[in-house]
């Protein structure tokens, strides 16, 4: 997706911009700096990871994240500043679900930090609504028949958070190892953990 | 609108670009282009939906050619054009050439995250009676609003089935204008993927799409 031979022009036009916003007390620079570093180095999958870890050891907390997505994940102290509502989607033997913006590039943020670029990409948008089981095989998961595929397109200001299966042979584990196996692409739907 | 942004169910893209372990911006100038959209959707001048419809407008030709990060900054110097910040010409002029008076003081950080934390829900706290409730059979409208809207039109004129009651919720098409929030029920809509797909799909896949109460009506 990524056009490297627009980057020394893109760099001086929104230098450029960023210049005159500044000049024009429109915008402070230190606070784009801190905007920058919050998505680059605070906010991101692990966020998510911690929250699925909760939900698989403790079974009062995933009943509440099922019902309750925003109010649960507030209370990890993930608090987002835009698209605040979370459904969280609960992945089963028999029930996968995959999360999509055909129309934009919507994604819950607070929890998944910023969309990989392949998220906010012609063919995904495109195709996940329609060939949700050849956009899986194309991130290497094949799905059988007797596996219902729910796609979700983010249309409003409500965001998707799916829930994997906890993958087998991890009962000995404790929060912070099962936290550790949950991958960005698990909780958006393109990839299932191993047993999922 | 009609537009190119609307791409749920088109084909001929290619395969999907994976790319393993990416970064969060790929250039320094993405991440700056995302802090500018943050800290000036802070002052206010615009909400959420007129920034998207703002994108929805650029020239079908310049999206599908445009990057990510580039198509937000160019709707970001339109809005900017838009609402009389900046002008066209001081957006032409090289910063060595250009004389600017300053507009006042800009938001620190703190103010730009309370504020945003503020509005950090498009939920309404209105009691409006809901229209219908989970399981009831609806039919998304046969519908083509001129300006903005989050009806796709991979699903105008199919049955489907409402799931859930998300809520009162501002109402893009018109916020998008600025012509009120007409707070809604906000309904996520469950349709088969062979009601939109057609007999190819698999029997059993499902596709949810969330739904204002403006694009629904009653199905016997």
């Amino acid at each position: 997706m990524t056009d490297h031979s627009h980057l020394s022009d893109m760099e001086l036009r929104v230098r450029a911009l960023e210049s005159l916003l500044s000049e024009k007390g429109l915008v402070d620079p230190a606070a784009l700096d801190a905007i920058v570093d919050t998505y680059e180095n605070k906010i991101g999958p692990r966020n998510g990871a911690r929250v699925v870890a909760r939900a698989w050891v403790d079974g009062d907390f995933k009943q509440w994240l099922l019902r309750e997505g925003t109010a649960a994940i507030d209370s990890l102290g993930y608090v987002s500043t835009q698209g605040a509502d979370i459904v969280v989607l609960e992945n089963t033997a028999s029930v996968h679900n995959l999360t999509v913006c055909t129309l934009c590039s919507c994604y819950p943020w607070a929890v998944l930090g910023l969309p990989p670029a392949w998220y906010k990409s012609f063919p995904y948008r495109a195709r996940a609504v329609k060939d949700p089981r050849g956009v899986l095989a194309e991130f290497g998961q094949t799905l059988g028949d007797g596996v219902e595929v729910r796609v979700w397109d983010s249309t409003a200001e409500v965001r998707y958070l799916v829930l994997p299966q906890r993958p087998a042979g991890t009962d000995g584990l404790n929060e912070d190892e099962l936290a550790a196996l949950v991958t960005r692409d698990s909780m958006i739907g393109t990839d299932r953990l191993a047993g999922d | 609108m009609d537009g190119i942004h609307d791409m749920g169910g088109m084909d001929g893209f290619g395969p999907i670009p994976i790319e393993r372990d990416e970064p969060v911006f790929h250039a320094p100038w993405e991440g700056r282009v995302w802090a500018l959209n943050t800290a000036l959707g802070a002052l206010g001048n615009w909400n959420i939906d007129a920034g998207r419809y703002t994108l929805e407008l650029l020239d079908p030709a310049l999206y599908l050619s445009s990057t990510y990060y580039q198509r937000w900054l160019y709707r970001t110097e339109n809005m900017l054009v838009e609402h009389d910040m900046v002008s066209r010409e001081e957006l032409e002029t090289p910063p060595g050439e250009r004389v600017v008076t300053s507009q006042g003081r800009p938001l620190s950080i703190d103010e730009i995250l309370v504020r945003r934390r503020q509005d950090r829900s498009a939920r309404v706290a209105e009691d409006i009676p809901a229209r219908f409730r989970a399981g009831d059979p609806i039919r998304a409208r046969n519908i083509h609003p001129k300006g903005h809207t989050r009806i796709p039109r991979y699903v105008r004129g199919k049955a489907g089935v409402i799931d859930r009651d998300h809520g009162v919720f501002i109402f893009p098409d018109t916020n998008a204008v600025f012509a009120g929030k007409t707070p809604q029920h906000l309904y996520s809509v469950q349709f088969t993927a062979r009601e939109i797909w057609g007999a190819d799909a698999a029997a059993a896949d499902k596709v949810y799409v969330d739904m204002w109460d403006h694009y629904l009506e009653a199905r016997e």
